[in-house]
């Protein structure tokens, strides 16, 4: 089989970011400088992120049967590239006080992100577990990155034993989906899915263990436990991108994957995926309450935010709007946690032993740093879905992807769900502007100097768009209605 | 072209308001009293300009002035504000509140006076959103919003005498009940446009299309009760009024009498203007459980007000019983108590700030809302013993103020209708009057606790007590300005359900009340 050198050009962001991967692996070889390596991470995730442009033009295309590239690839490999360059950006000036190996750091991030994309290029379960495995290995290496700290090593830890657990599943998910449509592709799986209903007992199980691995990685009811002590372990810029990248490209598959196989029609699938999504909803925001760890906290949102997204794939019917769906949510999703998360990161130092995330550190913000208070609270305000935010659209979305499919348990639990999570984002959001409660300020990080001017740049940026997009989401609805993976 | 400013002007001036506070302290608030008469007198323009009492009332919407830009063509959502004569009620008494609400707080803040400010006029503007806004996703979007000022308001400007925790804990609650019931609304809100769109193929959510939708009756009871919880909580009705008194007696004196003059209001618009117009048979099926909830309130809140003795508290309480009362003409169909809603509703705003502006300054004063610690004040202060009776009076229904007119047309309006609700409704103003002089004996009369004279009313105090005071006695003696003014916007809408329920409403009169 040949490949033309126009297939190629289409996939040239993820050629990009895996030749930045490997420059950066030979520059290091060659010399450890940290301004270096991070500058030629970043030129390459922007190089990647310039030549989404440039392949629009190209799009369909495809390469084997393992990749294709259509407007869904474009802008879900977006996203990724937005997460990784925003982890760079924090990670620079978080690692800039960190006393052992900075480099590796970016490296690690480059190849998460690789996977990512090769992710939303999927089409084809081979691709589907390759990429998962990119994703997630580095991020063993970045969870503990701070590896003398032992919170950061016991997360890594833990998030390495039970990821390779769900990597099991997931193969084993994958032989018996095999076994019964033997077929490999995504089209192929869904032939066989509309052809044989005989051996449906086997398949079930296939499916359910695909869905088991999947959802673990995405931290949803019930395999969501890691999450609140990875996320709390984990430094922040690298909590950042485990919020971001892994879970959007995660998730941007499962969409893929459930709209070329009408997997939904069967009803036990859509039964177990209420109730996961329903479970996600609840536990998540019941357990983010009793918090007072801001990392924890942001930990449990996901989940619950994964839950909502999650009634996307039970209404996917209506493929229209669940891609729309899909993208305005997941877009509000990533730009409330780079300000979130960037924020925490920001105000932390590794050498300073644990970063800043009590939610009581960050009483009086609004004296020091009134930016990154502003952004913080405005992100939270984004998370709880509150008009003029990015997330009040996303959630608008959601209740009429709900609504459009009748599911009124999960609309109801939308309702249900949002309300106790407003508790929690307006204490975080209410406590940067409370006075401080002890004189001796928690964070005495540099304010000036160049990294955090680019890591304040990326939090205003952040939440430029999360306002903007909010008050006037055209522009965004545009873009998304391009992203169709037909 | 005009109509968008009545917006603009609160939200530019407020984040004006916010960055002046680096100049001088005293900026943030000329800027915000500037664009709050900009507002009032923009508003008062559109009355003069208007011509309200000449339109002639035609069964369907009529808009004195419309203003349309695109916003989310997807849906078919675009920025669609309009102005009858409801609204423009409404509007004007939310830019007259608006500006007392800065004026009464000139003294009372003394940190971050421009994001205080920024917050108060967000508040004015949110809610002339939600008086402007004929999209009911901008309407919605104004109704999320003016919370959020709010939220603030409470928890970082909050009352000074109760701790933070309290007052957090009391503007998450209030967050929580509003939020939630505006959940609810949007979701039948986007009911309300699917079921327009399965029969249309149309995404819309312009009022004026989705005005007589038709759907099957249970879908339209449940769509019905979506948007009557939202209204409900905001209104309060019992059981859903939590929130109101903590939330009162915890919110500066600015944050009452936005809460208690407009907020509570927008209930009340939303209910004649929304409800009532696009589920006319669910609302007159509805009609007998929302005005036994009314009378119900009538005599909770009554009874809750009597038992009061935080004085702010007092008065929270006190509107939930006057709003019951506004909740039971809403649901008669008479376009009498209709007109008397619309009267009550701005007596009622006018008073209710009154007093709260009262409380404020009494606060000022002597350190305490509890009435137990007060008593004999009549002899330590000059004027405000007697304005804060003018104004319980008032709140009692005294003929010659526009809450007796209010009263008097809605109870009028409603007899015809409902008689038994109306006849024991009407016992509700016997309490008024009981926990009002209550009020006013537990305060000002009896032995004084001390008789060293308070400070006397200052000029600006004075003559925003005034103003009300003028306000409420014209309205009661010459309401026919604001009666013609509403006359063809509440016609339309009584025309509506109406002539969709006249059997069902009679039905019920005549056998089960």
């Amino acid at each position: 089989m040949s490949i033309s050198i126009q297939q190629l050009a289409a996939f040239s962001p993820l050629l990009i970011v895996d030749l930045s991967v490997i420059v950066v692996m030979l520059a290091i070889a060659w010399r450890r400088c940290h301004k270096m390596t991070a500058g030629l991470s970043i030129i390459g995730l922007i190089a990647a992120i310039l030549s989404l442009f440039f392949v629009s033009g190209e799009i369909p295309a495809h390469l084997t049967s393992l990749l294709q590239v259509d407007g869904f690839t474009l802008f879900y490999s977006g996203l990724v590239l937005i997460a990784g360059l925003a982890t760079c950006i924090f990670g620079y000036s978080w690692l800039k006080e960190h006393q052992d190996n900075k480099d590796e750091f970016y490296l690690l991030v480059l190849i998460s992100t690789g996977g990512a994309i090769l992710l939303a290029c999927a089409n084809h379960i081979a691709t589907l577990f390759l990429g998962i495995e990119l994703v997630s290995l580095p991020l063993f290496g970045l969870v503990g990155y701070v590896f003398q700290q032992k919170p950061s090593l016991e997360a890594s830890i833990k998030y390495m034993l039970l990821s390779a657990g769900a990597s099991a599943f997931m193969l084993f998910g994958m032989a018996l989906l095999y076994a019964d449509t033997g077929s490999l592709s995504f089209a192929g799986i869904a032939s066989g899915l509309s052809q044989g209903v005989a051996q449906q007992p086997l398949l079930l199980v296939g499916i359910g263990m695909l869905l088991v691995g999947i959802c673990f990685k995405l931290s949803l009811a019930p395999f969501h436990l890691w999450t609140p002590d990875v996320y709390q372990g984990a430094p922040a810029p690298v909590a950042t991108f485990l919020a971001t990248s892994s879970k959007i490209a995660i998730f941007a598959v499962l969409v893929r994957i459930f709209i070329e196989a009408p997997l939904i029609d069967l009803p036990s699938v859509k039964l177990v995926l209420s109730v996961i999504a329903i479970a996600s909803i609840l536990f998540g925001n019941f357990m983010a309450v009793s918090q007072t760890n801001i990392k924890r906290l942001l930990g449990y949102s996901s989940i619950a935010h994964l839950g909502y997204l999650l009634i996307v794939l039970v209404a996917i019917k209506d493929r229209q709007l669940a891609i729309e769906t899909t993208g305005v949510y997941l877009v509000g999703y990533l730009f409330a946690s780079l300000g979130s998360f960037g924020a925490v990161s920001l105000l932390s130092s590794p050498n300073r032993g644990q970063d800043v995330e009590e939610i009581s550190d960050y009483r009086g913000l609004f004296k020091r740093r009134p930016l990154i208070a502003v952004v913080m609270s405005l992100m939270m305000l984004s998370l709880a879905g509150i008009p003029m935010t990015l997330g009040f659209i996303g959630k608008f979305y959601v209740l009429a992807v709900a609504m459009q499919g009748s599911l009124w348990w999960l609309s109801a639990a939308v309702v249900v769900g949002s309300a106790i999570g407003l508790y929690y984002y307006l204490r975080v959001a209410i406590s940067v502007f409370l006075p401080s409660l002890n004189s001796h300020v928690a964070d005495v990080v540099e304010t000036s100097g160049f990294s955090t001017k680019a890591g304040a740049l990326v939090l205003l940026v952040s939440a430029a768009v999360v306002v903007i997009l909010g008050v006037y989401p055209q522009p965004l609805i545009d873009c998304v209605l391009f992203a169709k993976p037909w | 072209m005009l109509l968008p400013w009545l917006i603009l002007l609160p939200f530019i001036g407020g984040l004006l308001c916010w960055q002046s506070e680096r100049f001088s302290r005293a900026l943030p608030r000329w800027i915000a009293v500037l664009s709050m008469v900009l507002t009032l007198l923009l508003s008062l323009m559109m009355w003069g300009q208007g011509h309200f009492s000449l339109a002639m009332p035609q069964g369907i919407p009529q808009w004195q002035s419309e203003f349309i830009l695109p916003w989310i063509p997807r849906f078919g959502i675009s920025f669609h504000f309009a102005l009858d004569g409801l609204s423009l009620l409404m509007v004007v008494l939310t830019a007259f509140l608006g500006l007392l609400s800065i004026v009464c707080s000139w003294n009372e803040v003394d940190k971050r006076e421009g994001l205080f400010h920024l917050n108060l006029l967000w508040i004015v503007g949110g809610v002339m959103g939600v008086f402007l806004a004929i999209d009911m996703f901008l309407f919605f979007f104004f109704w999320e919003m003016m919370l959020i000022p709010m939220f603030f308001l409470i928890a970082l400007w909050g009352h000074k005498g109760s701790d933070e925790r309290t007052r957090i804990a009391t503007a998450i609650k209030f967050f929580i009940y509003t939020q939630v019931s505006g959940l609810v609304m949007l979701v039948a809100i986007i009911g309300l446009v699917f079921v327009h769109y399965r029969a249309t193929g149309v995404w819309t959510f312009d009022y004026n299309h989705l005005i007589g939708t038709k759907m099957s009756s249970p879908v339209a009871y449940l769509l019905m009760l979506g948007f009557f919880v939202a209204f409900a909580v905001k209104m309060p009705l019992i059981p859903l009024h939590g929130w109101l008194a903590d939330a009162h007696a915890q919110s500066p004196t600015a944050g009452s009498v936005d809460l208690a003059g407009l907020l509570l209001k927008t209930a009340a618009y939303g209910l004649l203007r929304f409800v009532l117009p696009f589920f006319p048979h669910a609302s007159a099926e509805f009609a007998p459980i929302a005005m036994w909830l009314g009378v119900i309130s009538i005599f909770y809140g009554a009874w809750l007000a009597f038992s009061q003795t935080d004085i702010k508290r007092l008065i929270a309480y006190s509107s939930v019983s006057h709003m019951g009362f506004v909740m039971v003409a809403i649901y008669t169909g008479s376009q009498l108590a209709y007109q008397g809603a619309i009267v009550m509703m701005i007596a009622h705003g006018l008073s209710a700030a009154g007093l709260f502006i009262l409380c404020g300054q009494l606060y000022e004063r002597i350190g305490t809302r509890d009435m137990r610690e007060m008593g004999g004040l009549w002899g330590r202060l000059r004027y405000m013993p007697g304005l804060s009776l003018f104004f319980a009076v008032a709140s009692l229904g005294m003929p010659g103020t526009g809450n007796f007119v209010g009263e008097f047309m809605m109870l009028f309006g409603s007899y015809k209708v409902v008689p038994l609700i109306t006849i024991i409704s009407t016992f509700g103003v016997v309490f008024a009057s009981v926990y009002s002089l209550v009020m006013i004996h537990r305060a000002y009369y009896g032995e004084a606790k001390s008789d060293a004279p308070l400070a006397v009313m200052s000029i600006r105090e004075f003559s925003m007590i005034l103003s009300l005071v003028v306000l409420l006695v014209l309205l009661g003696i010459f309401p026919q300005g604001v009666l013609e003014t509403s006359h063809a916007a509440i016609a339309n809408i009584q025309h509506y359900f109406m002539t969709a329920s006249s059997l069902s409403i009679t039905g019920t009169s005549t056998t089960g009340l």
